[in-house]
């Protein structure tokens, strides 16, 4: 009998790792708009050369597959083979023994079915209905499709005011979005093919930190035309300011005392600090954009008035309002949402958590910003608690680790069942039930159930509530404006139909999102307002981008930004995260693969210089 | 017990059994292809795949074992739609070009296809074609890649039952195929030629090497005399598949088929087992009193199959490989030398053929040693299944063939030399005559049918059984399949087991079962009742003892002298060198 040995990877295990791995970055950045019949029988190609070949379904089944793909493209096949397709996959889901045939066969069923008009345009016309849209990946994946290669060129070159002229043109929050933004450009970044993203994000905040001040930019005539903006966060200041440009007069109604909503109300200070939003709003400003803050529409002024003085009205109020547990105890006292204490850290009510203990509920973004502030309030400990499991947050895993680092506790699979209040119903404990994560949804997350455990109980003097917004849907609802599902009804233009002369957009229209999302749906609203209004002006930018430098670009690290240390967290809301050396800058730039000029971006989609 | 229902028929199964064989108990036939019960249950064609109620997907039935309150469904649409795709897919990968099969008409895919009402196959054709269709074409077993259905039953029977290895997957994904494992050609392998794999296949991917049309040009050469000998294992199968009772399938009317084929003389290799039998005996007697086996037994060499398993196997045994022919090599042996004498025909002109149950056999009269000045002992070598073939070539009807004894000279044989047939026959055959030897009086012919017990009664693999000739205990072992032979040698190396005398087969059950005789679709393995067949027929022959049959006697006494004369080694011996 052969003995046992220690199993060491040998070389050509591990070349086979390492090509395994270069396959699934290059996929994860996939371009959008490929042929999906294409794409499809070369997965099915790729899936049939993982088969071990000891079943018919996958050995013989996925080949066949490959060959009725291979006939729809090449324009040799009959519509009946959609329907081959559909069955050959469906025997082989029924009866390939393990997950390489029928995972495989899976792919290919829900290609035929999800792509069903793309096959029979192959098979009647020859011709595939796709086409790549997405030349440059970061730029087409910005909600706001600002031009990054370019940007990122003229860092590299030194000229960071250019860079942040450049931004401006598709988003006037640079600086905010060099913070704060989730970086949806990285995701696509086609660096990832050789090691990991371009840190865009990154280079974005070393351009608006070196930038210096940048000259009010020129409007176009004045065109006599009016237009309400209701509420001052990053969508409504962003229609604003290219409305400005174009010459209409605009006019931003903001309930509270300051401009930038959850910029200002809902970010923690040391994510964003506050002078660099103010710089942001600034410029907005000087562009001609009039604010009028502490101004409520639907309380001091009808959505009916605004309606009637202003040629178009642009809601974008949001979602400011808090989402409720309903869980028994809710209502005892320090019980709060998130939302409510950001907002009023913002307005200066600064609540005083010394020595409490908290209890965070969530596991977003806001609820992350709820733990790092309580933290830096004086908490003595710190609990978030959350349904599902620490991979299935929705915050981004940065913040996750700076909260843990920064001293948080994150209780996973744990729900809340119900709040206990002592005689003065001031909050004792919060008793959460265990669970288990469990089968996975039609959206692809995970599900939980109850676990066999007893309830846990938690004892805590304040619970914050960080399980999502809501919008304060009411006087607009009162105005006609319709609304579904907690959100308001606004067509792909933004347009309310039916509503005369409202536009609407943001988390408002969205549901909670982005910063980006905002600042793009804010530019989609100008767009199209400015139609509206009869006109149609282009937004421009005359920054030239360097040409690119043929460079060599060996596999390299991607540059993270670092945390600055923190001796004693209470109290200490400034900066967190540190900025690119010059150093890192110039070496994280030269990472850009310049796919505004390598590739396809050179003949076609690539840059966009006005819209 | 657990109780379930199958197509709503309420049905109570044994624990543990899975849900082909809880169908199988109920009537209920579930198509499958690669399942080999105990051998090859690994869910491999899915073709048995059937509904399971409260499973998601289909589930196959050959390596599933039910379950109480199991609800399965084999006759829906959805199921037999499943399987008509899985069959359209084996189909094609499958060059079914089934007039020119060996198996058609008796092979499992064509059933199967025709079962399934499958006159078109949308999918597109993929046969293998350069390295991975090529095939040594001279090797006594022929595998035909187009043909192979990757059920993977040959891998697994070569494993499990004879422990060789020979088969293997080669490649992956859409290249995924059996061949020859390690990479080695076949004639490079260690192969047995025991054609278990040849029986075991569904289809006609792995047959032997046609030796059909080159018997019929000996048949067809008028200058020639042809000469068949009968194994003693074809008489229990060659009928099977003609609807011949057991009773009118006697060996006699094979003899007059092959006569009427165009043989000129046809025998009974049951005369040279007798006369193996009085080789190999004393040769034992001789070594035992001469105390050679104190270490290591004298093993039987009538095995082909097993001696070229010893050979690449077991290197260091060889020298313990009786010197004695098989009887197959021992018949051609003298039909060309004393019956040519005899007769008064030049050996030259003769060509000896064997109807052997066994494809080793092909391999064996090949061997270098295997001839005298230049004279091959045997010039051909048909299975069961090829001398059948040549019978319907030559439009010979068996069922209308008459009785015909067989010819003077060779003509006698012994009850001991048919029980060659079956596992520990040889044994049996061989401790009758030395017994004889040792005492000079004839034993009970039944004293020693221990060795004929289906297994050891400590689940050993192999049986074994002592006896007391003339005050000297004889200590015997017998063992069929490889899988089993190797653990008994390794066993004897140890030295956990001392025996003087082994007998080994390749195939289970020995001859009987061997992998020339006819294939089954039912997968049913008929060595137990062919044996039985065998040793019915010793019990009601005159003669019992090899020692007395009056050719091999009269042999002796005109030409060899006695056993392991000078002539008798040089015409009936060999040293297992090449």
């Amino acid at each position: 009998m052969e003995r046992l040995k220690i199993e060491t990877p040998g070389q050509e295990q591990r070349a086979f790792q390492d090509l395994c791995a270069d396959i699934s970055r290059r996929i994860r950045v996939s371009p959008m708009g490929l042929c999906p019949v294409d794409i499809t029988l070369n997965v099915i190609r790729m899936c049939h050369a993982q088969s071990c070949g000891k079943c018919t379904p996958c050995r013989v089944g996925l080949g066949q597959l490959a060959h009725m793909l291979e006939s729809v493209l090449d324009g040799d096949a009959g519509i009946h083979i959609i329907e081959e397709i559909a069955r050959t996959a469906r025997t082989i889901i029924d009866t390939a023994d393990c997950a390489i045939g029928y995972e495989a066969a899976k792919m290919a069923l829900n290609s035929v079915t999800n792509f069903r008009a793309d096959y029979i345009s192959h098979i009647q016309d020859e011709r595939c209905m796709y086409g790549l849209k997405h030349a440059i990946p970061c730029t087409a994946m910005c909600p706001a499709h600002v031009d990054v290669p370019g940007y990122i060129a003229l860092v590299k070159a030194g000229r960071c005011e250019d860079a942040i002229r450049l931004i401006r043109k598709d988003n006037p929050f640079p600086s905010v979005c060099g913070y704060v933004c989730e970086h949806p450009c990285e995701d696509h970044c086609r660096r990832r093919m050789l090691d990991d993203a371009v840190n865009i994000c990154g280079i974005k905040r070393y351009a608006a930190d070196h930038a210096g001040a940048i000259d009010t930019p020129v409007c176009e005539a004045p065109t006599g035309k009016k237009v309400a903006i209701v509420g001052g966060g990053p969508g409504g200041l962003t229609t604003a300011y290219f409305l400005t440009l174009m010459g209409h007069k605009t006019v931003v109604y903001e309930q509270r005392p300051k401009l930038g909503g959850m910029l200002r109300y809902g970010i923690p200070d040391y994510r964003l600090p506050q002078d660099v939003l103010d710089a942001d709003i600034q410029y907005i400003l000087n562009a001609g954009v009039e604010a009028v803050t502490d101004t409520d529409i639907g309380g001091d002024i009808s959505l009916e008035d605004l309606k009637k003085q202003y040629d178009a009205v642009y809601i974008s109020i949001g979602a400011h309002a808090d989402k409720k547990l309903g869980i028994e105890g809710e209502d005892s006292e320090g019980v709060i949402s998130a939302v409510e204490m950001l907002r009023n850290i913002g307005e200066g009510r600064i609540p005083n958590l010394e020595n409490k203990r908290v209890c965070v509920i969530g596991g977003g973004n806001v609820a992350m910003d709820a733990t790092r502030t309580s933290l830096r309030l004086g908490a003595s400990r710190v609990t978030c608690v959350y349904r599902r499991r620490v991979d299935d947050m929705t915050a981004l895993p940065e913040e996750i680790q700076e909260a843990q680092m920064e001293g948080a506790e994150i209780l996973p699979l744990h729900a809340p069942e119900r709040i206990e209040a002592d005689e003065q119903n001031r909050v004792k404990t919060l008793w959460a039930q265990p669970q288990i994560i469990s089968q996975i949804g039609a959206d692809g997350r995970p599900s939980i159930r109850k676990a066999e455990k007893d309830l846990v109980e938690i004892p805590c003097d304040y619970i914050i509530i960080a399980i999502g917004q809501a919008v304060h849907l009411k006087p607009f609802e009162e105005s006609g404006i319709r609304a579904k599902r907690g959100a308001i009804q606004a067509e792909q233009t933004s347009f309310v139909s039916g509503s005369g002369n409202v536009f609407a957009g943001g988390d408002a229209v969205s549901g909670p999102a982005t910063v980006i999302r905002a600042v793009a749906a804010g530019k989609v609203a100008a767009d199209n307002i400015d139609q509206f209004l009869g006109y149609c002006h282009a937004i421009k930018s005359d920054v030239e981008v360097p040409a690119p430098q043929h460079t060599n670009t060996p596999p390299c690290g991607r540059v993270n930004l670092a945390g600055r240390s923190i001796e004693s967290i209470q109290g200490d809301f400034d900066l967190v995260s540190i900025g690119m050396s010059s150093q890192e800058m110039e070496q994280e730039c030269s990472r850009c693969l310049r796919c505004d000029h390598f590739g396809y971006g050179i003949l076609k989609g690539g840059r966009n210089i006005q819209w | 017990m657990v109780n379930i229902t199958i197509n709503d028929i309420p049905i109570t199964a044994p624990k543990n059994s899975t849900i082909m064989e809880a169908a199988k108990t109920a009537g209920i036939d579930i198509p499958h292809l690669c399942y080999l019960k105990e051998i090859n249950e690994i869910g491999a064609c899915r073709l048995c795949c059937v509904e399971v109620e409260g499973e998601e997907k289909l589930v196959p039935a050959c390596d599933n074992v039910v379950q109480e309150g199991m609800k399965i469904t084999t006759n829906s649409p959805r199921v037999r739609n499943a399987c008509r795709t899985n069959l359209e897919l084996i189909l094609s990968q499958h060059d079914g070009q089934c007039t020119a099969c060996t198996r058609s008409g008796n092979c499992q895919l064509q059933k199967l296809a025709n079962d399934f009402n499958l006159p078109e196959n949308s999918f597109c054709k993929e046969l293998p074609a350069g390295k991975a269709a090529q095939w040594e074409k001279d090797f006594p077993l022929i595998r035909d890649a187009g043909k192979c259905v990757k059920c993977m039953r040959c891998i697994q029977v070569c494993d499990k039952i004879q422990s060789l290895g020979i088969w293997d997957l080669a490649g992956t994904g859409s290249r995924t195929r059996v061949d020859v494992s390690q990479g080695l050609s076949i004639s490079q392998s260690d192969c047995s030629q025991c054609g278990q794999c040849i029986v075991h296949c569904p289809v006609g991917a792995l047959r032997e090497r046609n030796d059909v049309d080159k018997v019929l040009a000996m048949l067809d050469d008028p200058e020639l005399v042809t000469v068949a000998h009968i194994a003693p294992a074809v008489r229990t199968a060659w009928a099977e598949h003609l609807g011949i009772p057991e009773d009118s399938a006697t060996v006699s009317r094979l003899a007059g088929a092959l006569k009427q084929a165009g043989f000129d003389y046809v025998f009974d290799t049951s005369f040279s087992a007798d006369l193996t039998i009085m080789e190999e005996g004393s040769e034992f007697l001789e070594k035992k009193t001469g105390g050679e086996l104190e270490r290591y037994p004298l093993f039987t060499s009538c095995c082909p199959g097993w001696v070229r398993f010893v050979k690449s196997q077991f290197p260091q045994l060889v020298g313990q490989l009786s010197t004695a022919k098989s009887p197959q090599q021992m018949f051609g042996a003298v039909v060309k030398s004393y019956f040519a004498e005899k007769q008064g025909i030049d050996p030259e002109k003769i060509r000896c053929v064997s109807i052997m149950p066994c494809v080793a056999k092909k391999g064996e009269c090949q061997l270098p040693a295997m001839e005298r000045d230049g004279i091959r002992d045997i010039d051909g070598s048909l299975t069961t299944r090829e001398a059948l073939q040549l019978l319907k070539t030559v439009r010979v009807h068996a069922n209308d063939t008459k009785e015909i004894p067989f010819d003077n000279l060779l003509k006698d044989y012994t009850g001991a030399g048919v029980i060659f047939g079956a596992t520990g026959g040889v044994m049996e055959a061989a401790l009758r005559s030395a017994y004889y030897l040792a005492t000079g009086n004839n034993p009970d012919p039944d004293a020693f049918k221990t060795v004929r017990a289906p297994r050891a009664k400590d689940n050993r693999p192999w049986r074994e059984a002592e006896f007391d000739i003339d005050g000297t205990t004889v200590r015997a072992a017998v063992a069929s399949g490889l899988g089993n032979a190797k653990k008994l040698c390794e066993a004897i190396l140890r030295g956990e087991s001392h025996y003087d005398f082994v007998e080994v087969m390749a195939c289970p059950g020995g001859c009987a079962g061997g992998g020339g005789q006819p294939i089954h679709c039912d997968d049913q393995s008929r060595a137990k009742d062919r044996a039985d067949i065998l040793y019915r027929l010793d019990k009601n022959m005159p003669v019992r003892f090899s020692h007395e049959n009056q050719d091999v006697q009269r042999l002796y006494q005109d030409y060899l002298d006695k056993p392991l004369s000078e002539k008798a080694e040089q015409l009936l011996h060999t040293h297992h060198c090449n």
